[in-house]
């Protein structure tokens, strides 16, 4: 019993879960509308779009780094797709390769840069979040370019009734990334880099290239995340997913994900998500002002990471 | 003060010279850091089933060589052979797949991760399920092996899905030991293994380099406390400045004489 319990509590998600469910039973008793159907529906809608950024930025926090420019990103691609189709003459898949290739070119860069000058990467992707958002400011030319008809949307985001296609696209990189995160030697060499990156070496992980496919996962799914959010409101803004960053980089804090490195989990990165969405439904529904989003998202983020820590500590001091 | 040291090299014809079946031969390594002459054209031998201690003040080239010999620094210049083959260790990777073993004081070890996952760091058994160097851990074989290392090291009260922040430090060093012993080291590099340990967990730390010995395996020792190295080692190497300044069987020295040779 002891040992089941110890075994529960060493998990990283442990507290985002039982806060998730108290959070889910509030909201339940306070605001009837909100587990109805309907409002299921809309908090599903929305899941997906930060979930698969979530996904990227929790890995690269795994490995030890950091990503700033996601939100950046996530504006940047779907503008190069929009933009190759409807200025460049492209057809809907070469633009989608084109727009992909941007958002791997900015992670390869970010890690390039991080690793090479041995500089905190933090301090990188800062720097790319301000120049990956003027990049799709100046693609657009200044003003919103039309949305090109012919773009396949409803493989990503057609309504299936309970939830959009997106879903399927998250729940399938959520499986293939925790399957490789959790049961792959990959995934092992992740933990171990951002674990500790000295043992990691010494025991023959070339850990500059862990760290390299984490950054160029990450922008990359930043930019699918982008692009399905623009095939959603079929419009490319330059100005899409500000401030987006944080909030992905909150869900992963909030889901058991260690800022230093080695230690976090996907279930994690999902609970994590889906607290930040419900929060925000939630407090909708629950009729308080939705400029408190913000607050409630500070607050669950400290709190969470307190929790967090304790938990730990208590596990480790169990037999 | 390089003088005085010099006065204290015993003669380059005095050093114990490898045998025709030496484990691993170096000839002539150099090392440069910046400016720094970190190697000066050192000659090195282990046989297998020889315990060497390696000696020196802070600063002395024990700790490059060291990097040298597990492929964390290749040499600018000199030859290695294994086994009388020439090779090149450009990676720890190249020194674990011929057979030389790194116990780093520091353990080498990931304190978040579990003893199974550390034991097998870089080296992760596969399932069947595999693209090219990529795939699914064998986590039974992982997990057996791991039980079955910490029985070999008398910690069968963990399970080896204990983290390994979880262990002190003794533990942590047994566990790095098992998993050199694992993988059917020929060589095992100790880098200060008894630092940070306690007067016991040193005692269990020697006993294994001891039962190493037994079963054929070699050992290079580096400690700076020349009471841990003295009662196990077969050989003495002492360096000061780079160089090799002593290579000596233990039986033809003292801990006396060798503490007035290095300090």
């Amino acid at each position: 019993m002891q040992r089941i319990l110890k075994t529960l509590l060493s998990r990283p998600e442990i507290t985002a879960i039982i806060m998730l469910g108290l959070v889910i039973i509030g909201f339940t008793l306070y605001a009837p509308q909100f587990a109805t159907y309907a409002n299921s529906r809309v908090m599903l809608f929305a899941l997906p779009e930060l979930g698969i950024i979530v996904l990227g930025v929790g890995i690269l926090m795994i490995a030890g780094e950091f990503d700033l420019s996601v939100g950046s990103v996530f504006a940047l691609v779907p503008m190069v797709i929009v933009v190759a189709v409807g200025r460049w003459g492209f057809d809907p898949y070469s633009a989608m390769a084109l727009g992909f290739l941007a958002a791997l070119a900015v992670g390869y860069v970010n890690g390039w840069i991080t690793l090479t000058f041995n500089i905190p990467s933090f301090v990188t992707t800062l720097g790319m979040l301000f120049m990956a958002r003027s990049l799709a400011t100046v693609l657009s030319g200044g003003f919103p370019p039309p949305f090109p008809s012919e773009l396949p949307i409803a493989v990503f985001v057609a309504d299936l009734g309970l939830f959009r296609s997106s879903m399927l696209w998250f729940v399938g990189f959520a499986l293939i990334l925790g399957i490789t995160l959790h049961y792959s030697n990959l995934g092992n060499w992740i933990f171990a880099t951002g674990g500790q990156q000295q043992a990691a070496a010494d025991m023959g992980i070339d850990t500059r290239r862990v760290k390299m496919a984490c950054f160029m996962l990450c922008s990359f799914l930043a930019g699918f995340a982008g692009m399905i959010t623009t095939f959603r409101l079929r419009s490319a803004l330059p100005s899409l997913g500000e401030g987006l960053e944080l909030q992905a980089i909150a869900a992963a804090v909030i889901g058991g994900t260690a800022l230093t490195g080695g230690i976090g989990s996907l279930i994690g990165f999902i609970v994590g998500t889906g607290l930040i969405r419900v929060i925000d439904n939630g407090l909708v529904m629950a009729r308080v002002d939705a400029n408190w989003f913000r607050f409630a998202i500070g607050a669950l983020t400290i709190v969470a990471v307190i929790l967090n820590i304790w938990v730990r500590n208590r596990a480790r001091r169990m037999h | 003060m390089a003088e005085i040291l010099r006065e204290h090299v015993l003669p380059k014809d005095r050093f114990v010279q490898p045998g025709p079946n030496a484990l691993i031969r170096c000839v002539g390594l150099e090392k440069w850091y910046g400016g720094v002459h970190a190697l000066v054209s050192v000659d090195f031998h282990a046989e297998s089933g020889e315990i060497v201690g390696l000696v020196g003040d802070n600063g002395a080239g024990k700790s490059t060589l060291i990097k040298v010999l597990s492929g964390a620094h290749p040499p600018d210049a000199g030859k290695i052979y294994i086994d009388g083959d020439e090779v090149q260790l450009r990676t720890p990777k190249e020194a674990m797949a011929r057979g030389i073993e790194t116990i780093y004081q520091y353990t080498a070890m990931v304190p978040a991760m579990s003893i199974a996952r550390n034991m097998f760091i870089g080296r992760e058994p596969l399932s069947r399920f595999k693209i090219g160097p990529f795939g699914l851990m064998d986590r039974r074989t992982m997990v057996d092996h791991a039980t079955r290392s910490l029985s070999n090291i008398d910690l069968t009260e963990r399970s080896p899905d204990t983290p390994v922040e979880e262990l002190s430090g003794g533990q942590r060093q047994s566990v790095a030991i098992a998993r050199a012993m694992y993988f059917k080291s020929k060589l095992l590099i100790l880098d200060e293994p008894t630092n940070h340990l306690s007067v016991k967990e040193t005692n269990k730390v020697l006993d294994y380099v001891l039962s190493l010995k037994e079963q054929g395996i070699g050992s290079i020792f580096i400690s700076h406390n020349m009471h841990h190295i003295f009662p196990i080692a077969d050989r003495i190497v002492a360096m000061a400045r780079g160089e090799k300044i002593a290579d000596i069987m233990k039986s033809d020295t003292s801990i006396d004489e060798l503490t007035e040779l290095i300090v």
